[in-house]
């Protein structure tokens, strides 16, 4: 099993090398550091000067990948490549634009995002299963027919309009929560509340629909027939075989999402006002901070490389057939 | 009016996809085997619903891709012929009156007064602040109490009642069909309409239909007169913007797809049948990918390419053509963010397929991989393709609402549910609200998607094997035949 986990972590780093060429490759290779400053700095200012300067200051003036003016390792070590991209492994991500550390930054954004993730995971989980076995169970009758009308529906709705029409009628109309905004401590429960419910609300329709699939495919087996022939009750069939059953492929997409946690809901995010990596990596795509952006997309598939360990992991947990080597 | 036309480069995307589903008919129609799962489609009520309303969505896009410059007028100086730099479509002809008719700013539906006071000149000189009256909507309506309900009413029931007719038309002609190929008279095809007897669902297609033609006639009927969802900041008709949209919605819902496919199939099927060094890079290309969150990606890809359209303004003539070409990339980068799941699906179904006896027995007699892969692994994984495409559209139009949010969508200057949403997350600040953008965008974006997500469903009862075990109702409907002939 440890043998199979560092196999594993030894598997990531190919992979988040490849990442970091992907993104290297669109921030530098396609344009230019010099197209970048002259972007930033706007059409007025453009001199040769000003993008020697914005270059240097942010450290994109040294050659991309291979620098000839050095000697020894100094030819890989001098250069963009190895300060932006490199560098990332050892969790150095560098300065934002506005000068801040962007390590900092995002320890301290955690804290917010998980607490509004979170919540909205674990209860929103719970809601899915619950409803999804309840709709396999009424199978084929107006219970499940409405139940899978009412998923279609919601699913076609787009997440935006029930964080506007979430905002609108419990925070402005009936005045129950502050509309946006977040404060540390025991206070935060009033601005995590709104968030995490429109959180689940949001994926109510395709997860619930989706396991309810996951159940009925199970419901399908020769042994749920053999568990009914024996006289077993339908709840003792959903709950002991099926349920168990089912784990399997409801674990595939719910564990890989764990990780994602950290970074939340990057639209619920920006439009409550909570101080979290999403409105984060929001604020830096529409202010065109490439620094952040490029340590965002590595967390990212960081933690989506995480996620596929867990995942792997979790199965040995629910299934005793599988095992790790 | 003599004029320019302009093909822009999702055009050309829209004509060649419009090509392939027209040769796929085609094909269809000639194979029995291949027309077996589409009768299931025709036959599901849902789907059928679902079918009309996207026809209806996709006949307003496809007028929107068709796309010219008008002629100027000529003037002393010049005379070559010049021409408007502002790209017009079809659909911008057929809506002329409410493109043009524009009013001073925010103006509630079918209002006949501005939404906003202001200081009004009298005709005797002095000034009052009041609402002041539209320039168009209702402007032919006098000042009294009363006169606006009848003129509403009037014009709503005129345009039910000639929506109701043009219904009656398509319905007739429906039946005609109908007892033409069937050799009935009209009266039987009529009543096997509405009893379900027929082979095409066309009771829920029509149904649909009645309910949109009384709909259109209304919106038609009113529009001649008043701003039928109100109008935006810049006075600018609602629904001119809203059916605007729905090209966008359209062409990312489909070209993502178009643009994607080849990669997936290509790669996907040479994964699963080499096998190897080729699944081993194919698989950590893919996994590579997936493990970047599609937004950030998406954010980046199109930052970069922002700068890039930012560095190079002399390759776009008009502001619609670099507003295009925004929208082509980002088709094509959400295709590049979307391959991966479809390709993983393509690889394990041909790796299952490849162990099969009959592609065994093609070896065997020497068939070459290509031979193989055209004939025998294309046909049976096409399923798989088709199913993935049409339930991946609704996604992607949801999608283009979300990056437009974000500020990584299609271009601000053109028209998108997305780029609505985001306006009128300000206007719902405002005291009174200012509704009826996001109302607007909401009906019109739940309408597509739901119609595609039924649509989709219908396609995927029909043609996934393993459908039986999961989805009841496919299931019972299907096993009826059987049963009778038992």
């Amino acid at each position: 099993m440890i043998r199979y986990i560092i196999r594993r972590i030894l598997y990531a780093i190919p992979i988040l090398l490849g990442v970091n060429i992907i993104t290297f490759a669109l921030f530098f290779l396609v344009n230019t550091p010099d197209d970048m400053a002259r972007m930033q700095l706007g059409a007025k200012r453009v001199t040769p000067d000003a993008i020697e300067r914005w270059k240097q200051e942010r450290g994109y003036d040294k050659p991309l990948i291979y620098n000839d003016k050095e000697s020894g390792i100094g030819r890989i070590v001098q250069t963009v490549f190895f300060d932006k991209s490199l560098r990332m492994f050892a969790f150095e991500f560098g300065r934002a634009d506005d000068g801040r550390d962007i390590a900092r930054e995002i320890r301290m954004r955690m804290g917010p995002s998980l607490a509004v993730a979170v919540p909205a995971f674990f209860v929103g989980l719970l809601i899915y299963l619950t409803l999804g076995l309840g709709f396999a169970f009424f199978r084929a009758t107006y219970v499940d027919f409405w139940g899978v009308v009412a998923c279609v529906v919601a699913m076609s709705i787009s997440s935006m309009f029930y964080i506007i029409g979430g905002q609108y009628v419990i925070g402005k109309l009936w005045n129950l929560v502050p509309v946006s905004g977040f404060s540390g401590g025991f206070d935060a429960w009033r601005f995590v509340v709104l968030p995490a419910a429109i959180g689940v609300l949001g994926s109510f329709g395709a997860s619930t629909r989706l396991y309810r699939t996951f159940f009925l495919e199970e419901i399908g087996r020769d042994y749920v027939r053999t568990a009914r022939a024996k006289g077993l009750s339908e709840v003792a069939i959903l709950f002991r075989h099926v349920l168990k059953n089912a784990m399997i492929p409801i674990l595939t997409g719910v564990v890989v999402a764990i990780p994602f946690l950290f970074i939340g809901g990057l639209i619920t995010e920006s439009f409550f006002g909570i101080p979290g990596l999403g409105s984060y990596t929001i604020d830096a795509i529409n202010s065109q901070d490439f620094a952040v952006v490029r340590s965002m997309v590595f967390i990212g598939s960081l933690l989506y490389v995480a996620g596929l360990l867990l995942t792997d992991i979790s199965y040995t947990l629910v299934d005793p057939r599988v095992r790790l080597s | 009016m003599p004029f320019q036309i302009v093909v822009l480069w999702t055009d050309w995307l829209v004509y060649l996809l419009a090509l392939v589903i027209a040769c796929a008919v085609v094909y269809v129609r000639g194979r029995e085997h291949l027309r077996a799962p589409w009768r299931r489609v025709v036959q599901s009520r849902s789907g059928m619903v679902g079918l009309t309303i996207l026809a209806l969505f996709v006949v307003t896009g496809f007028l929107d891709c068709l796309h010219f410059r008008p002629r100027l007028a000529a003037t002393e100086q010049s005379t070559t012929a010049r021409y408007s730099v502002e790209v017009l479509s079809v659909l911008d002809l057929a809506l002329e009156r409410i493109r043009t008719n524009r009013e001073k700013t925010y103006s509630a539906p079918l209002a006949t007064h501005l939404f906003s006071k202001e200081t009004i000149e009298r005709p005797d000189g002095t000034q009052v602040r009041d609402y002041p009256r539209l320039k168009y909507g209702g402007a032919s309506l006098p000042d009294e109490e009363g006169a606006w309900t009848v003129s509403v009413l009037h014009a709503g029931v005129g345009g039910a009642a000639c929506g109701t007719v043009i219904w009656l038309l398509l319905a007739a002609l429906i039946a005609a069909c109908i007892a033409q190929s069937g050799g009935t008279t009209l009266g039987r095809a009529w009543e096997q309409i509405w009893s379900g007897g027929s082979d095409v669902s066309w009771k829920a297609v029509l149904i649909t239909a009645l309910v949109f033609c009384v709909l259109g006639g209304i919106a038609v009927a009113l529009a001649a007169e008043y701003h039928v969802l109100g109008t935006d900041k810049v006075g600018q008709d609602v629904l001119y913007q809203t059916l605007k949209s729905v090209r966008t919605a359209l062409v990312i819902g489909t070209l993502t797809t178009l643009v994607m496919l080849p990669f997936a199939l290509a790669l996907g099927i040479a994964a699963g049948y080499f096998g190897g060094w080729v699944d081993d890079t194919i698989q950590y290309v893919y996994t590579t990918l997936n493990s970047i969150p599609g937004v950030l990606l998406i954010a980046a890809a199109v930052l970069m390419m922002q700068v890039y359209i930012d560095g190079h303004p002399e390759l776009f003539p008009t502001a619609a053509q670099r507003a295009d070409l925004r929208l082509l990339f980002l088709c094509i980068i959400l295709g590049v963010t979307s391959w991966t799941g479809l390709c993983r699906l393509l690889r394990g179904e041909t790796l299952k397929l490849k162990e099969l006896e009959y592609i065994q027995a093609a070896h065997a007699f020497g068939v070459r991989h290509h031979r193989i892969i055209s004939r025998h692994i294309l046909p049976n994984v096409m399923y798989l393709v088709l199913i993935s495409v049409v339930m991946e559209f609704s996604g992607l139009v949801l999608a283009e609402a979300v990056l437009s949010y974000v500020g990584v969508g299609v271009d601000p200057s053109m028209n998108s549910f997305g780029t609505m949403i985001n306006n009128a997350r300000l206007e719902m600040a405002r005291d009174p609200m200012v509704w009826w953008s996001l109302a607007a965008a909401f009906t019109f974006m739940v309408t597509l998607v739901l119609a595609a997500n039924l649509f989709a469903d219908a396609v995927r009862d029909a043609f996934d094997p393993r459908i039986g075990m999961i989805n009841p109702f496919a299931a019972k409907q299907r096993l009826k035949p059987i049963g009778k002939a038992a």
